[in-house]
């Protein structure tokens, strides 16, 4: 099990420098003068120039990426042209809004996708099976853009239950930064109200971001647990006496959960992309939003660095989701 | 037989429901299990061996299996008619039934320890709902049965997992979970068949010394003659969903009656036969979606006659435990 890990913890820091040469490579290929934007629409030639050589732009572009891997070793993500800030210091605001709602949306597709699996499953052809399968249906093929759009109409504008947008009241302080997180942070600091004040402005995003996950977690699980049931070592338990819900709820669902769990990685690496939209509709401050408004002043290095914590995300997403795997799976353990 | 025969299954008729149609499975099966008796269940691939001892614990799902008529009479209950409750007081506790492929009827994600600990938790609480789970006694009896089965060092073999162990040792397994509950009657459903023959020998042994040994009542289905020979009293043939002999070992396999119980036996390999003077019994088994009409052998039958086209009825000897379906016993038979 450790040497499992020590080799994936190799494997995952050359596949994050490879990233790195591809996005390097991407964003600097790409047509645009970030030096121009930056000195803005009046500037002259020479403050244009100037702006490179503060930025380091005017160097080749392979020491430019040096530069770019030696300050990321010591924390720099380099400075936004947009913001005007450093990096690091954006993504130290922005991540925590994201992870937030990122860790609610995955927590809310497993909670009720595993079960509803589970259910469907167990009732196979029933009225529940078929409502599942159609509300699971829909949630693949739903762009998720447009149900945050639904949503916020619906339960934000016509029925008034949910706030439309933001992590928390205009009006509202947030909480101290511990995390970040503002639920975490809230109830760190004991601030109650504060806490469920940011749980009512997630609830809408977090559905939302959490649709496409729920329908392949449930449509997984599903066919899994039907497998699983017809198996001999089921008929065995059957024989033997071990009670309908024991057989199901621990005998199927253990066996059934490993293939779950890899949709469930791999679904909860690519909600950090979703976010992008969802952190649109939703004027969540979050990385989504942040990569978005970079991309669209072509300011590189903001790009760059959301495209590593994306990539890092999933590789350490799927990290984790190998580590489970291992503790669920005796006949994984050995084998790294 | 002068004991009420522990189980007995009278004119029991099974269909499966299928796509391509109505199939045939079982046509009337008559079996009878005296207390301490053993029974072996002979006959082809197909021919519904399996099928005639599943529903004793009510192991066929419906759909698609139905039961068409017949009775399945353990001490007098008829266990095609018991309700869940009672079904689960009698899984492992009364009737326990081991299975074929050692492979696949361990459940991979589990202990043996756990699943023996379970089953036997289970048949505790099937018996006194109010009664408190002892995991430690619980496991202390697992490593006994263990111990029983001959499972070399069962207290640490018993924190294994099934892919850790060899087919013999998860059929001895097997045997452990399945007597845990000192049941009264023992089905082994080809309990050898996937084993190497050295081992089969040792499981049969085991079989037999632990039968001697509780005092159980034993049905061992097997397509293998030499295993009926070696460890049974009695036997029925089956044939396409029919029991076409039964009687004692010695009746049936030293003067068979029925065409194809002859054609079976004389279709055994021995060493000091040549192999161009093993018989094949001609054909193959009929479509059970179409039966044929009146006796089902008698397409391969090398005694045909012209009322073979109409179906024939059991006949018995005097002293009634010797049983034959075929036209040629019309008359009725005596022990030669």
């Amino acid at each position: 099990m450790l040497q499992m890990i020590g080799k994936r913890s190799i494997l995952m820091l050359g596949m994050l420098l490879g990233l790195l040469v591809i996005t390097f490579s991407i964003s600097h290929i790409a047509p645009g003068d970030p030096a121009a934007l930056a000195a803005g629409p009046d500037a002259t030639q020479e403050m244009i120039d100037q702006v490179r050589e503060e930025y380091g732009f005017d160097k080749p572009l392979v020491e430019q990426f040096v530069i770019y891997v030696g300050g990321i070793f010591e924390g720099d993500l380099g400075r936004s042209v947009y913001t005007t800030r450093p990096v690091a210091q954006d993504l130290m605001v922005y991540f925590p809004a994201t992870l937030e709602l990122v860790i609610y949306s995955i927590l809310f597709a497993i909670i009720l996708g595993v079960p509803m699996g589970v259910i469907s499953a167990v009732k196979q052809n029933g009225w529940v099976d078929n409502l599942v399968r159609f509300v699971s249906s829909s949630g693949v093929g739903l762009p998720m853009f447009w149900l945050g759009l639904m949503l916020q109409l619906y339960f934000g504008l016509q029925l008034g239950w949910f706030p439309l947008g933001g992590r928390l009241d205009l009006m509202t302080d947030p909480p101290t930064t511990i995390t970040g997180m503002y639920t975490i942070d809230a109830l760190l600091t004991l601030k109650f109200n504060v806490f469920f004040e940011a749980l009512h402005h997630m609830v809408l995003p977090a559905i939302a971001l959490s649709f496409p996950a729920l329908a392949s977690i449930v449509r997984v699980n599903r066919a899994e647990m039907i497998e699983t049931l017809s198996l001999d070592y089921m008929t065995n338990a059957r024989a033997q006496g071990i009670s309908k819900f024991r057989m199901i709820a621990a005998y199927a669902l253990k066996n059934a959960m490993l293939p779950t769990l890899a949709i469930i990685g791999l679904r909860f690496g690519w909600m950090l992309g979703g976010t992008v939209l969802i952190e649109s509709v939703f004027d969540w401050p979050g990385v989504g939003l942040y990569a978005l408004q970079a991309v669209t002043a072509s300011d590189f290095e903001p790009v760059m660095a959301v495209t590593l914590i994306l990539g890092a995300w999933f590789m350490l997403t799927n990290f984790l989701i190998d580590i489970i795997y291992g503790i669920l799976d005796p006949r994984v353990r050995g084998r790294a | 037989m002068t004991d009420a025969p522990v189980l007995e299954i009278r004119d029991y008729r099974l269909n499966f429901n299928t796509f391509d149609g109505v199939y045939h499975a079982l046509d009337g099966v008559n079996l009878a299990v005296g207390k301490g008796q053993s029974l072996g269940i002979v006959g082809e691939t197909g021919c519904g061996k399996s099928v005639t001892v599943r529903n004793v614990l009510g192991l066929l799902p419906s759909p698609p299996a139905e039961v068409v008529s017949g009775e399945i009479l353990y001490n007098g209950k008829d266990m095609l008619k018991v309700t869940p409750a009672e079904m689960q007081k009698i899984r492992g506790i009364e009737i326990a039934m081991i299975f074929q492929d050692p492979m696949t009827y361990l459940n991979p994600v589990f202990t043996i320890g756990t699943q023996m600990v379970d089953v036997i938790l289970a048949h505790q609480k099937a018996l006194d709902k109010s009664v408190r789970k002892n995991k430690k006694q619980a496991r202390a009896h697992a490593i006994e049965m263990l111990r029983k089965v001959h499972l070399p060092n069962p207290e640490s073999q018993i924190d294994r997992y099934p892919h850790e162990l060899s087919g013999g040792m998860r059929q001895r397994v097997l045997i452990a979970m399945a007597l845990s509950g000192s049941p009264k009657l023992l089905i082994a459903d080809e309990p050898t068949t996937a084993l190497d023959v050295t081992i089969q020998a040792q499981i049969l042994d085991l079989i037999a010394e632990l039968v001697e040994d509780m005092g159980l009542s034993v049905i061992i289905i097997t397509h293998d003659l030499g295993v009926v020979a070696k460890v049974c009293d009695n036997v029925a043939v089956m044939y396409a969903g029919q029991v076409v002999e039964y009687g004692t070992i010695e009746e049936v396999f030293g003067k068979p009656k029925h065409p194809y119980t002859e054609g079976l036996l004389k279709s055994i390999p021995h060493p000091g036969k040549p192999p161009e003077e093993l018989y094949g019994i001609p054909g193959f088994l009929p479509n059970l979606l179409t039966p044929p009409i009146g006796c089902r052998f008698q397409d391969r039958c090398p005694k045909a006659m012209e009322i073979c086209g109409t179906p024939p009825k059991n006949r018995n000897n005097a002293a009634h435990d010797r049983t034959v379906l075929c036209h040629l016993y019309e008359e009725g038979f005596e022990d030669a």
